[in-house]
Order: C-alpha cells, then structure tokens, then sequence
C-alpha cells in the first residue's frame, strides 16, 4: 500500500495527441457517472415507493382522519391517484419528478420542494458542526491511542469511543440538556433560537441559506449569531461525540496497520523525529481509508437523527421523513428519499475529489 | 447519572472551550407574547372547512370566529358570537340570525351575511371530513344554497330538514368547521373553482382575535393580534407563539428555564417533578377524550352477552386510574364525557375476577383467546397490557396486536378486530356527537360501511337504543333531552359492546405569571386570545 507505483505518477508530461486522449476519457467517465447516477436514483426511487406502497398504511386515512365517510375516502383516493396501478403511479412520478415537481405533502399541503429546503438547512448546520468536532477530535484521538497501544491513553479512547457508540444518543441529548441547559444554564436551550431572537431573524436577517448561523454571519447579526450558536452547540456535541467515536476507532486501526510497515521503520532508522513519523508520514498514509469513513458519518448525520431532532426541537430533515413515513406520505417520502440519495452521492464525488489530492497515485 | 462524572467533566471542558466566556444572556419570553410548547405535527390542513386535528382547531379557534360562541370563562351556555341575536320560527325548522354590525376581517372587508352564507355552503360543498357536523341537519352540496342563505345584509336564514333540538344545531355552530371565512378575499385566490380551498390549506381569512403570521409545518406558528378592539374584548398577548416541542421532558425544562410560559404536553413523570416548583402552575383541566374498549361482535364468543359483560368486569378500571394514569385519566363509565349534556357518572363495572369467572362459566363457551388491537402509543400499550393481564386471571388469553395508529385505526374501519382499545374524541359540544356513533348505527350490513360509525365498526347493530338517539336528538326541551340521554347510557352500560374507562384529564403547565389560559375543557378547543401574563 504504502509503495507508489511509478507507472501511475502523476508528472508524466502530457502532449498534444495524449491531450485529445484525456479529454475524451473524461467525457466518456462524465457520461458513465451520469448514467450511474440516473441508475442509482431510479432504482432508490422504485424501491423506496415500492416499499411505501406495500406497508400497511392508508395515507388517505392519514389525512382525513377518523372520522372520513367512504364516500369522501373513495373520493380522496381517487383525488390522489391512488386507484390507479402501482407501475402507473410510479411512472407519473418519475415523469413529474423529471421536469423538477416532486409533487405536493399530504401532511404540510405544501410542495416537497419547499418543505426540504426549509428542513435540511437546519440538518446541514448541526450535521456540518458535529462532522468538524467528530473530526477534530477524533483523528488526533485515534492517532494517539495507536501510537501507543495498551496504554492508558489508548484505553481513555476506546472507553470514550465505546461510550459514544453503544450510549443511546436521546438518552445523552437529555442528559446533556439537564446538565448543561437546565442546571448549569451555559448553553441555549431546545430549538434553534430564543423567542426573542426568532423575531428578530424572521424580520431582519434576509434568509438566504436557511442555515442560520451561516445567515446571520452573511448578515452580521452577531447577537442572533451568537444565539444560535449557544443553541447549537450542545446538538452538535451530542452528535460530534457519536462521530468521533466512529472516527478515532477507525483512525486508531489505520493508523496500527501503517505503523508497522516497513517505511516508518526506516524513517525511524534515518533518524527522522517520532513526531513527523507519525503526524506526516503515517497520518499522510491513512488519509484515504478516514476520508471514506468520515464521508460515511457526515452523510449519516445529513439522513437526520430523528431521535436527537426530537430531543432538542430541532426540526430538521430526520424529523420530517420520518412523520411522512408513519403517514404513508409518499411524496414526502420520495423527496427525502431523493435528498437524502444526492447527499451520498454528492459526497461520494467529493471524497473522491479528496483521495486525488491527498494521493498522488489517484490521479489520472 | 453518576457513572457518567468523568464524561460529563470532559465534555464540560470541550463546552467550556467552544462558547468560551460569553454564556448566554438569560432573557424570559418577550413580555408582549405568549409562548406555547405543544405538539403540531398532527395539523394536516388550516382549512376550516377541513381541518379535524386538535392543534388545528387550537389555532383556529383563535383565528376565526363562529355565529354563536362558548365563552371561555364558563364553558357549556353558548354566548352571541358573530350573530348577536338569533330566533327559530314556529315551523321549528327556519332558523334567523342577526349578524354582527361593524365587524371587519383580518383583510379590512367588512363581515356581513354574505361571508356567513358562503363560509357555511363552502364547507358543506368541500364535503371534507368534519363536513358531516352541517350536513347532518340535511344540506347537500346540491340544496344548500336554498337552505342556507343571507336574507339581508346582516341577517342570516338556514332552514333545516327536521324539527331538531334547537340546542343541538346551535352547539354544531360553535364547532371549527362553521367558521365564518372572508369571501372576498378567499374567491380572490380561488384556483379551478375550489372556493379558494388550496390557498386556505396553508393560509387563513378571518375575523378572529389573531391573524396567523407564519406557520411552519412541524416547527412553530405565529399568531399576531388582529386589531386593538376585537368585538369580543380586549386581546391582552400581542402575539402568541407556538412551538412544536415533541419530548414532553423538553417541555419541561423549557419551562423551567423560562423560555415558554405553557406546556401543554407534560407526561405524569414531568408534572411530578415540577411539583414544589414555586415558579411554575400545574392546572388539571377534564377533556372530552374517553378511553374504552370494544368488542367486535362478529367474532366467536365477544357476541355472547355474558362474556361481554364478564369482560367489563375484567377491566382494572381503579388500580389502573390510580397508578400509572394517574393525573391523566378517571375513571368514566358512559360514552358521554363528564361536562356534556346529560353526561351520566354512574360506574356500575368493577374489576371483579370471581364474577366474571361465574359469568364465563354461565357461557360456557370454554377457553377464549382473543387479540387485542392497540396502536403503538405508551399510554394505550399499558393499559392494554394491564387489560391482557386481568383477562388472564379469568382464563381468557389475550395477544396483543400492535402497529402505528394508522394501521390499527384501518383494521379497525374494516371490521377485523376482536378487541379494540383506543380513544375518542367528541366532535362538538352536544351530546349527540358521541351517541351518533356509540348508540346509534343506521346498517349494520358490511355493504352498509359506516365505517366513521363505531357501533357498525363493532358490528353492533344497537337495536337497544337507534329509536332513543334517534328521538333525543329532536327533543325540544332540554331537560326532557337531558334525562333521555342518561337513559341511553345505561342501556349502553348493560347492552353494548363498549366498556368506556376513562375520561383524559389534561395537565397544562405554566408560568406563574400566565392567567387565563384555558384549553377548551371537554368541549372545545383552546382559547389564546383571554390570556394574559
């Protein structure tokens, strides 16, 4: 793993004839990306509508109640097209979805469209922030703990890991809560805002993102900034933790497996100090293997955690997808599913972006 | 908690260092808004003519106004709402209202018979679900604007098809779905001739103490006052503030921190732990939910008399109202919740294992195992477990069956349960919205599918009673009314498949400071607009 291959190195000059070569490779590996793309939202939207059609729930009865008469259920289902054959709803789905309507909430009344845009802001923010403070301490966390196995530092670690893993999170949101929020008073509490500063950002922050600390920095509203911040903050630790714990496992094994190649050996025999041994040398090597595993946890946390959106009254996307399932809110459910399948997909072109800047051999 | 002291430590510091020294400023609500922490997510559409979710109507009540209207100070004698006098003509079925002079919508229009007409006609043409509340007094999409009109500028004529208790008709009045709405300015966002229906969905046009300024699907609604002389009294909030808070221990600590003035959706546990808080008030108020249980008397051997009544007698009604629903449920034995007309509070069951075994003996059916249908929510999943359990003690095996309440509710429309246990709700303040389903069904037949009919739910033809609803629903006198009722219910007590066991008592936390807040009790929706703090 840790030798480069020269065959594939990256310096090779590139001439006229070679040019026309790459570019035509890149067309052809744009197009194979779409069509993967295409392929792979078709089929989760089949899937997903598939399943959404067969469990055993009447969205008609979702939104009309209990007290529906059958005139007005027969009426509704005929309304929603849901009398039709299962293939030919689903074509008209797709066929409206194509030309960008994902069609209409049952549970909001309102386009899908609107409702995701007004959720996943708040999911990005709190999955952003927890993704940095899993990644911020659980890299240097894991490296630590490989460096030296069985120690005690090592031990902290897979104890703080282990907590974080196998800690039911609504149980540690509330806890954290109670600590923090009720008793200690140093962080905001559920919510995004204060009342107060809800006013204030509905009438004088233009919303641009819909994420707020983003808005509010853009507009610099530092008050309501800060606000946010104290609101965010105990959800974005909540969730960090979960992340880090993730991530210093995973680093802490990478990290083993390169230090015991035969390229630290001899770094350490040329003399090279530990640190830079580590820290560059091995650290560099890992990179690859982390970037997959912290691309996974952040598109994790952007699904949404329906238990910590409920938690702290935070309404994102988790939240939503999960009311629109328990109503058979297939729109609903489709647009999620749909959002939730380009964030992987968007975050699978970016770790792949990644790998080629921080390994050379991934370059074309 | 103690085992947890070094994470708590650590993650402390990291807090610590990332706030850094600027703790939060502590600011309680702004003093000029009322803020609520509730559960919104079951609002499906703001349409009066449609809505039919509690927290809905909680915002519309606030929103819109009705003809006739209950006074929040003194729940039950119907006060002069957007009709300030009305009158029934000696024919008994033409009833005249006077409308209100002066009173102006959200929009600046001027409310006038026209707006009343239309607002009624509108939801009886929409036939949404709660449509059933008009409908019952004979208007069809078809007839309705001979039925119901405006005979003058102020003056209203509705003429219905029977002589109905006056009572009956005016209490109907006062329920959500005969909202009046602004015509104008509905018709001026009409699409395809919906009477302005997909623009109500998610907006509001009407004369109420509040306009709605903002509502955001499970996250929050904002109510601003209308106008500084609301015809009904002074609006002392100027805003009210509802936040969708869905964990109850959320709640909690919200309101002890200060940061809302009302939470409405405490479990028993909070409430208990806001005990001896001196800055928070905990007021009970009674709800018309009921709690009972149903047989289906299409299964083997539920339609034997005698294990339906050893069945009402397998019920823990007391151990279960005392332990763990206390605060939240009493005990309630009639299909009428206490604070309606004619409400009956006779409990003739008790939970009695060696009677029962006598009445199962009596049977002689042998052994019985049943399913029970509940839907997946914590309150209902113990008292079904509670229920499985008493039965075991006569020898009865119960399974329970579980699923979200959409799934059991549809099994349960369709007739496929043995046992269900679950909630309801009364639609409008009259007695008749619970007899019309508990102790009356028009066809028994499954071709009949009455399916929003408890009774044909249970296949429970209710030839005890039909006559009786059926007459006390036209029964002039009101005392008359009254007494037929209570007769009805304990026919129902013996005859029925029901086993009624309690009526919800809700539990609202508050702010010291917070006055005036009332939920509706057992027969209404919330009112926003008298609180103050």
């Amino acid at each position: 793993m840790a030798s480069i291959d020269p065959s594939l190195s990256p310096h090779a000059e590139a001439d006229g004839p070679r040019r026309g070569e790459r570019i035509l490779a890149f067309a052809k590996s744009a197009a194979k990306l779409i069509a993967t793309l295409l392929v792979t939202v078709l089929g989760l939207l089949a899937i997903t509508f598939i399943i959404g059609r067969v469990v055993p729930i009447d969205p008609v009865l979702a939104v009309l109640g209990e007290r529906a008469t059958a005139e007005q259920a027969e009426a509704a289902r005929e309304a929603m097209g849901l009398n039709e054959p299962l293939w030919v709803q689903f074509a008209l789905y797709v066929r409206d979805a194509a030309q960008g309507d994902f069609g209409k909430s049952l549970l909001t009344a309102r386009p899908v469209i609107e409702d995701i845009a007004r959720v996943f802001p708040a999911t990005l923010e709190l999955a952003t922030i927890a993704t940095i403070i899993g990644v911020v301490l659980g890299i240097p966390a894991g490296v630590l703990a490989a460096t030296k196995p069985g120690s005690w530092v090592d031990q902290l670690v897979r104890l703080i890991g282990l907590m974080g893993y196998s800690m039911p999170i609504f149980w540690l949101g509330l806890m954290g809560l109670l600590i923090f929020y009720g008793n200690l008073g140093w962080v905001g509490g559920p919510g995004r805002l204060d009342t107060s500063y809800e006013f204030i950002y509905d009438l004088d922050v233009p919303q641009r993102t819909g994420a707020i600390l983003l808005d509010t920095a853009l507009a610099g509203a530092w008050d309501v900034f800060r606000n946010a911040l104290t609101h965010i903050v105990l959800p974005a630790t909540v969730l960090g933790y979960y992340s880090m714990a993730y991530i210093s496992r995973m680093t802490r094994s990478f990290m083993l497996e390169q230090l015991s190649q035969e390229y630290v050996t001899t770094a350490r025999v040329k003399g090279m100090p530990e640190w830079r041994v580590v820290w560059v040398h091995a650290l560099r090597n890992v990179m690859v293997p982390l970037i997959t595993v912290i691309a996974l946890s952040y598109a994790n946390l952007l699904e949404g955690s329906v238990l910590t959106e409920t938690v702290f009254a935070w309404p994102g996307l988790g939240l939503y997808i999960t009311n629109a399932l328990f109503s058979a809110d297939m729109a609903a459910v489709m647009g999620g599913t749909i959002m939730v399948g380009l964030v992987f997909i968007c975050l699978n072109l970016l770790s792949d972006a990644l790998y080629r800047f921080v390994d050379p051999r991934a370059r074309p | 908690m103690h085992f947890r002291k070094p994470v708590n430590l650590l993650s402390a510091a990291a807090l610590a260092l990332v706030i850094g020294a600027t703790a939060p400023a502590w600011a309680d609500t702004p003093s000029d808004t009322l803020v609520i922490a509730d559960k919104i997510d079951d609002i499906v559409s703001i349409d009066p003519a449609e809505s039919f979710e509690f927290s809905g109507n909680d915002m519309l009540n606030n929103v819109y106004d009705t003809l006739v209207e209950l006074d929040p100070s003194n729940l039950g004698p119907l006060v002069p709402g957007l009709a300030t006098e009305w009158s029934l003509a000696e024919d008994e079925v033409t009833y005249t209202f006077k409308i209100r002079e002066g009173v102006t919508f959200h929009s600046g229009n001027p409310l006038t018979a026209e707006d009343a007409a239309w607002s009624l006609q509108r939801a009886v043409i929409l036939d949404k679900t709660p449509s059933f509340i008009l409908d019952q007094f004979g208007f069809t999409a078809e007839n309705v604007a001979e039925k119901i009109k405006a005979t003058g500028t102020h003056e209203l004529t509705i003429v219905t098809d029977k002589p109905y208790a006056p009572s009956f008709f005016y209490n109907c009045l006062t329920a959500v779905v005969a909202s009046i709405v602004d015509k104008k300015e509905a018709m001026s966002h009409e699409t395809d001739g919906d009477m302005g229906y997909e623009w109500l969905k998610t907006n509001t046009a009407g004369s109420g103490a509040y306009k709605l300024r903002d509502f955001k699907p499970s996250d929050r609604y904002v109510l601003d006052r209308a106008s500084d002389d609301y015809w009904r009294g002074d609006v002392p909030m100027k805003r009210i503030f509802v936040r969708h808070v869905p964990e109850p221990s959320t709640q909690r600590l919200l309101l002890e921190r200060g940061d809302i003035d009302v939470a409405r959706k405490l479990t028993t546990v909070d409430i208990a732990g806001i005990e001896g808080n001196e800055d928070i008030t905990v007021n009970d108020e009674v709800r018309g939910r009921l709690m009972y249980v149903a047989m289906n008397q299409k299964v083997e051997p539920l339609n034997n008399p005698k294990v339906v009544e050893a069945i009402k007698h397998l019920i823990d009604y007391e151990g279960m109202a005392g332990s763990f629903l206390k605060g939240q449920y009493t005990v309630h034995q009639a299909f009428l919740p206490d604070g309606f007309l004619g409400a009956l509070t006779e409990k003739p069951y008790s939970f009695d294992v060696a009677k029962a075994k006598a009445l199962l003996d009596e049977a002689g059916v042998g052994d019985i195992s049943l399913r029970i249908f509940v839907r997946n929510d914590q309150d209902r999943l113990e008292m079904a477990q509670s229920f499985q359990n008493t039965l075991a003690q006569a020898g009865i095996a119960a399974e329970l069956r579980t699923g979200t309440g959409k799934e059991i509710l549809g099994e349960y429309r369709a007739r496929k349960h043995d046992i269900y246990l679950g909630a309801w709700g009364p639609d409008y303040p009259d007695p008749h919205t619970n007899a019309d389903t508990f102790a009356r069904n028009p066809d028994n037949s499954d071709e009949g599918k009455h399916t929003g009919i408890l009774a044909w739910r249970n296949a429970w033809p209710a030839v005890e009673v039909n006559d009786m609803t059926n007459a006390a629903v036209l029964e002039k006198d009101t005392a008359k009314r009254e007494a037929m009722y209570l007769e009805i219910q304990r026919i129902h007590q013996k005859s029925s498949p029901f086993a009624p066991m309690f009526q919800a008592i809700q539990q609202v936390a508050m702010r010291n400071n917070v006055a005036n807040f009332s939920q509706g009790g057992s027969i209404h929706s919330a009112f926003y607009w008298p609180t103050t703090k």
